[in-house]
C-alpha cells in the first residue's frame, strides 16, 4: 500500500492491468446475461428504475381518484374499483415505490461513497432485487385483472380477514408485503455489512458522508420495524388460510394487535423512506454550499435521533380506538419529540448555507422545495400528535395533506433532488436545467395546489377513503382545485420523466466531478467503472476530494488482485485495512432462488401444495448459488 | 354557519340532505367542540409563526451574500441557532402539544355529568342503528341514522360493532370515536343550541364508507323526551294494504315493524321511517321519490349496498309507499 501515489502512472504494463481489472469486473452481456448481474451499479440502477415505473404506474391511479372525486357522486369509478385502485396506490407507493427507492439510491452510491468496489454480498443484492421485482409485478397485475386487495394499503382486521375480504386480493397483499420484507431485509443486511466493513482506509466512521449514516440508520431500522409487519402478515396469512384466529374476537383473538403490530412497523416505516431523503438534502446543500457541512455530530445524533424515537410513536395512529388517555399521552409528548431532532437537521442545514454562494442548479431548487413543504408537513404533523386536535382529524383529508406534505415533501422532492444531482455519476451525462426548473416548478405549484385545500377539506368533515361525496357540503371547489393540482403535480414529473430519457442520449457530457463534490462517488469516472474505483482510495477527512483538489494529487491503495474481484475491509470505528474480501462473480442462480420462492408464496394462496415443492426448489437453488468453485489460487 | 343551516332547512328542496357547516370542525356546537377548535386555532397560529420563521430565516441565508462574497456566519452564532430552532423551539412545542392535549383530552373525554341520553351505538354495513337505553339497560326505543340529543345535557355514547371496524364522528360536537368489534367504546355528545348536525363514519369499513352518514339532532329537552316517547310507542299503522306488500316481499326478513310480524335484524329498523329525515343513512332526503328510488334502485344509487333491489308492480309499490309514508 503506498499513501501518496500520483494518479498518472501512464505506463503501458498500468494499461494492460487496468484492462485484466475491468474485464475482471464486467457483467455479462446480453438478455440471459441481465439475469447474471451481481455488481452493485447494476443492481441499484435496477431497483431505482423498476421503483420509478411503479412510481408512475400509481400516480396515475391516483389521477384516476382525483378524476373520481373532481365532482361529488361522480362516477368515474364504481366503490369496488376505488377500493381496489386506493389500495393499490397506496400500497405501492410505501412498497414498490419508497421504500425500494431508497434501497436502489444506497445500494447505487453507498459502495461508490465509501470507496468499495461492491458490496458485501453481490448475490443477495441481486436475490433482494428479482424478489421485489416478483412480488411488484405481481401484486400491480392483480389491478387490471379485478383480483386486487380492497381493504385499504393499511389493511385492518376484520375488513381483511375470511368473513369480510372474500377472493384472492388480501392473499396477494400480505404475500407481496412478505416479498418486499425479504427484499428489504436483504439490502438492509448487507448495506451494514458494506457500511461497517467495506469502507476504504481513512475513512472512520466520523469521517462517513452523512449520506451513508443515514443509509446506515435506515437499514437498522428496516431490520427492527420489519419483523413487526412480517409478524403480523403471516397471522393474518394463516388467519385466512387456515383459520388461525389470531384477529378474531368471538374466538379470543384481537382486532387492535394488527393496528399494533402494523403501526409498530407502520410508524418507523415513514422514517424509513425520510432519513435517506434527509442524507439527500445533506448531500446537496454541501456540494451546492461548497462547504462542509454545519455540526456534523449534531446531524448524525440528530438522524440516529430520528431512527430511535420513531420506534415509540405508533400509537398516535390509534388515538380514536379507545385507548386510555394517559397511555396516549406518553405518545403525544413522544410523537411532538420527532421535532427535535428535525428541527436540528433543518438548522443545521440553514447555518451550513448561511451566506454561502450557492449554486441555484435544479437539485438546489428541488432541494429549497423540500424545505418549504416538508417544513409544513412537520408542522401539521406536531399538530396530530395532539390527542383531541387528532380525535377531529384522524381519517379526514387532513391526514391525506399531512402525510402528502411530509412523504412528497420529505421524500419525493429529495429523490428528485438526488435524479438530478447523481444522474450524470450513473450515465455520465447531465439532465436538462431548463426542463429541471420547469418540472420542479410545476411540481411545487401542482403539489401545493393539490394538497393544500385538503387541510381545509379535513376540517370542514371529509373523511379520507371515501369513494365519493354528497353535493352541499361546501366540499366542491376545493376538491376540483385538488384534482386540478394532481394533474400539473403529474405534468411536471412527466417533465422530469422526459427529461431522463432524453438526456441518456443527447445531454451534455458530465464529466467525473460536475457539480465538484466533496465525496468519493466522484472521484471515479461517470458512468463509474466496472470494479468502481481503479484504485481505492485512502482518505483523511469527510471531503477528500476537496483535499485532493488542494493538494493535487490522490492517496490511493494498491496491490489488490486484477484477476478476481476484491475489495478492501478494515476496522469497524476506524477503517484500519484488516483484509481483502473477494466477492463473488456473476451467477444466474439468485434469480432461480428468487423464482423458486416466489412459486412457493405466491402458490401458497391456492394450495397449501405449492409452500412443499416451493421450500425444496428454493433448497436446491441455494445449494447451486452456495456451491463453491475451485479457485485457481488460494489466499 | 347558522344561516346556512337555516338555508337548509327552509329550502328542503336540495336533492341531497347534506349542508354546509354542518359537518365541521371548526363551526363547534358544543364544549368539547369548541375546546378542539380553539386549540386548532392556536395550533394553527403558531405553526404559521414557526414556518415563517424558519422560511424566513432559510431565504436570509441563501440570499445572504455582499458583494458576492460568500459570508459563513461564525461558529457560535450558528450554534446559537441550532440550538435555538432545534433544540428550544421544539421543546416549547412538546410541551406546550403535550400539556394541552391531556388537559383539553381529560375535558373532553371525561364524562363529568351524565344528565342527557344513553345512546348505544351499533355501526352496521353501512348504516346505524341507534338503541336508547333506560337507566338499567332496557332498550327503549330503536332507530337508525338519525340520533336525537337533548340540548344543553351530557349524553352517553356507546359504540360497538360486531362486523368491521366503523368511526363514530360528529365534527360539530365531538371528536371520534372507533367502534371496534369485541369492545365498547365510549363518547359524551353536548349540544348547546338546537340544530341539525351531520356525522359520517370515518374509518374505511368497506363499499359504501364514502356515504355511511347520520344526522344528529339536537332539541330542548321536553321536545327529545316527547320524540323518545313517540318513538318508542310500537307503529302507527299496523292493518295496511301496504304492510301485505311489505311482508310478502320478504321485507320483513330483514326489517322491524314493532307492532307488525316484520322482526328482522338485518337492516334498520322501520317502526317510525316517516319520522326521519332521511333515507339510506343520511344519503336521500326522505320524499315519497327517494323512498321510491331507493327500493327499485338500491344498487344504483349505493352500489354494494347489502340491501337487495327489488321492484314490485306499480300498484304493489304504491300501497307500500303509502304504508311506508304512515310510519310516523
Amino acid at each position: 500500500m503506498s499513501d501518496a501515489r500520483p494518479l498518472e502512472g501512464s505506463q503501458r504494463d498500468a494499461a494492460a492491468e487496468f484492462a485484466k481489472l475491468e474485464r475482471t469486473w464486467q457483467s455479462p452481456e446480453g438478455f440471459l446475461g441481465w439475469f447474471t448481474h451481481v455488481n452493485h451499479t447494476n443492481i441499484g440502477r435496477r431497483f431505482v428504475v423498476t421503483s420509478g415505473v411503479f412510481f408512475l404506474l400509481s400516480g396515475i391511479l391516483a389521477l384516476i381518484m382525483r378524476l373520481q372525486l373532481l365532482t361529488p357522486l361522480n362516477d368515474v369509478l364504481d366503490p369496488e374499483t376505488y377500493s381496489q385502485v386506493m389500495t393499490v396506490h397506496g400500497t405501492a407507493m410505501m412498497f414498490l415505490f419508497a421504500i425500494p427507492a431508497m434501497e436502489g439510491v444506497g445500494i447505487y452510491l453507498v459502495p461508490l461513497m465509501v470507496g468499495a468496489r461492491d458490496m458485501a454480498f453481490p448475490r443477495l443484492n441481486a436475490f433482494g432485487y428479482y424478489v421485489y421485482l416478483i412480488g411488484g409485478v405481481t401484486f400491480f397485475v392483480s389491478l387490471p385483472l379485478g383480483l386486487a386487495p380492497n381493504a385499504g394499503w393499511f389493511n385492518y382486521v376484520p375488513l381483511s380477514g375470511r368473513e369480510f375480504a372474500e377472493g384472492y386480493g388480501v392473499d396477494i397483499w400480505t404475500t407481496m408485503i412478505t416479498f418486499i420484507e425479504i427484499s428489504a431485509l436483504t439490502a438492509a443486511v448487507e448495506l451494514i455489512v458494506t457500511i461497517f466493513k467495506l469502507r476504504v482506509p481513512g475513512m472512520s466512521l466520523n469521517r462517513m458522508p452523512i449520506f451513508v449514516w443515514t443509509i446506515l440508520v435506515m437499514s437498522f431500522m428496516i431490520m427492527f420495524a420489519m419483523p413487526s409487519v412480517i409478524v403480523a402478515s403471516a397471522f393474518l396469512m394463516m388467519d385466512r388460510l387456515i383459520e388461525t384466529q389470531f384477529f378474531v374476537p368471538e374466538m379470543g383473538g384481537s382486532v387492535l394487535l394488527w393496528q399494533h403490530l402494523f403501526w409498530f412497523f407502520g410508524h418507523p416505516e415513514v422514517y424509513i423512506i425520510l432519513v435517506p431523503a434527509l442524507g439527500i438534502v445533506t448531500s446537496i446543500v454541501v456540494t451546492f454550499s461548497q462547504r462542509p457541512v454545519f455540526g456534523y455530530t449534531a446531524l448524525v445524533l440528530a438522524v440516529v435521533g430520528v431512527g430511535m424515537v420513531s420506534f415509540g410513536l405508533w400509537v398516535h395512529h390509534m388515538y380514536t380506538t379507545g385507548l386510555p388517555l394517559m397511555g396516549r399521552s406518553f405518545f403525544q409528548a413522544a410523537s411532538a419529540m420527532i421535532s427535535i431532532p428535525a428541527g436540528v437537521q433543518i438548522y443545521c442545514w440553514i447555518a451550513t448555507m448561511w451566506g454561502a454562494k450557492i449554486r441555484f442548479a435544479t437539485p438546489m431548487l428541488w432541494v429549497l422545495g423540500f424545505f418549504a413543504i416538508f417544513i409544513t408537513g412537520g408542522l401539521t404533523g406536531v399538530m396530530v400528535a395532539s390527542v383531541p386536535f387528532d380525535r377531529q382529524v384522524h381519517d379526514t383529508y387532513f391526514v391525506v395533506a399531512h402525510f402528502h406534505y411530509v412523504l412528497v415533501g420529505g421524500a419525493v422532492f429529495p429523490l428528485m433532488a438526488g435524479l438530478y444531482y447523481w444522474f450524470p455519476k450513473a450515465s455520465g451525462r447531465l439532465m436538462d436545467e431548463r426542463l429541471g426548473k420547469w418540472s420542479c416548478v410545476l411540481v411545487f405549484v401542482g403539489f401545493n395546489l393539490a394538497f393544500f385545500p385538503m387541510h381545509q377539506l379535513g376540517l370542514e368533515g371529509m373523511p379520507r377513503r371515501v369513494y365519493t361525496y354528497l353535493p352541499g357540503l361546501g366540499w366542491d371547489w376545493m376538491n376540483q382545485l385538488a384534482t386540478l393540482g394532481a394533474f400539473t403535480l403529474a405534468g411536471g414529473f412527466g417533465l422530469t420523466f422526459w427529461n431522463a430519457i432524453r438526456s441518456l442520449r443527447r445531454g451534455e457530457i458530465a464529466g467525473d466531478n460536475p457539480w465538484d463534490a466533496p465525496t468519493l462517488e466522484w472521484a471515479t469516472t461517470s458512468p463509474p467503472l466496472n470494479c468502481n474505483f481503479a484504485r481505492q482510495a485512502v482518505v483523511r477527512n469527510s471531503e477528500p476530494l476537496w483535499t485532493w483538489k488542494e493538494e493535487n494529487r490522490r492517496t490511493v491503495v494498491d496491490g489488490l488482485s486484477t484477476t478476481r474481484r476484491e475489495t478492501i475491509v478494515t476496522t469497524l470505528l476506524d477503517a484500519r485495512p484488516q483484509s481483502v474480501q473477494i466477492l463473488p462473480s456473476p451467477t444466474p442462480w439468485p434469480f432461480f432462488s428468487a423464482v423458486a420462492a416466489s412459486i412457493c408464496f405466491f402458490g401458497l394462496i391456492f394450495s397449501p401444495w405449492f409452500y412443499v415443492i416451493g421450500v425444496f426448489a428454493t433448497f436446491v437453488t441455494f445449494t447451486f448459488w452456495f456451491l463453491p468453485r475451485k479457485r485457481e489460487e488460494v489466499v | 354557519m347558522i344561516t346556512a343551516r337555516l338555508a337548509c332547512a327552509v329550502s328542503g328542496l336540495s336533492f341531497i340532505a347534506a349542508c354546509e357547516g354542518t359537518q365541521n370542525v371548526l363551526a363547534p356546537a358544543s364544549p368539547d367542540a369548541r375546546l378542539i377548535a380553539s386549540l386548532s386555532w392556536w395550533m394553527f397560529a403558531l405553526a404559521v409563526l414557526i414556518l415563517i420563521v424558519t422560511l424566513g430565516l432559510l431565504l436570509v441565508a441563501v440570499a445572504l451574500r455582499r458583494n458576492g462574497e460568500a459570508r459563513a456566519i461564525s461558529r457560535r452564532r450558528a450554534t446559537i441557532l441550532v440550538v435555538l430552532g432545534g433544540v428550544v423551539a421544539p421543546i416549547c412545542a412538546i410541551v406546550a402539544v403535550t400539556v394541552s392535549g391531556a388537559a383539553i383530552g381529560d375535558e373532553t373525554e371525561g364524562g363529568r355529568r351524565i344528565d342527557g341520553a344513553t345512546v348505544r351505538v351499533a355501526g352496521e354495513r353501512w348504516w346505524w342503528e341507534f338503541s336508547y337505553l333506560a337507566a338499567d339497560g332496557e332498550v327503549l326505543a330503536v332507530t337508525a341514522n338519525e340520533l336525537h340529543l337533548p340540548v344543553g345535557r351530557r349524553s352517553r355514547i356507546l359504540l360497538e360493532s360486531d362486523n368491521v371496524i366503523h368511526s363514530f364522528w360528529a365534527p360539530n360536537l365531538q371528536g371520534k370515536t372507533d367502534l371496534i368489534p369485541g369492545a365498547t367504546n365510549m363518547l359524551f355528545a353536548e349540544p348547546e343550541v338546537s340544530g341539525e348536525w351531520r356525522g359520517q363514519c370515518a374509518e374505511f369499513c368497506g363499499l359504501q364508507h364514502g356515504l355511511m352518514g347520520f344526522l344528529v339532532i339536537g332539541e330542548p329537552p321536553e321536545d327529545f323526551a316527547g320524540w323518545l316517547a313517540a318513538q318508542a310507542e310500537p307503529a302507527a299503522v299496523t292493518s295496511h294494504p301496504g304492510l301485505g306488500v311489505f311482508l310478502s316481499l320478504g321485507c320483513g326478513e330483514c326489517h322491524t315493524i314493532r307492532g307488525s310480524t316484520a322482526d328482522g335484524e338485518i337492516g334498520p329498523d322501520l317502526t317510525h321511517l316517516a319520522s326521519r329525515r332521511t333515507l339510506a343513512a343520511a344519503t336521500l332526503p326522505n320524499t315519497r321519490g327517494h323512498l321510491a328510488g331507493w327500493i327499485t334502485s338500491t344498487q344504483e344509487i349505493k352500489p354494494g349496498a347489502l340491501m337487495p333491489e327489488i321492484v314490485p308492480d306499480p300498484a304493489d309499490l304504491q300501497h307500500l309507499l303509502d304504508f311506508l309514508e304512515a310510519l310516523e
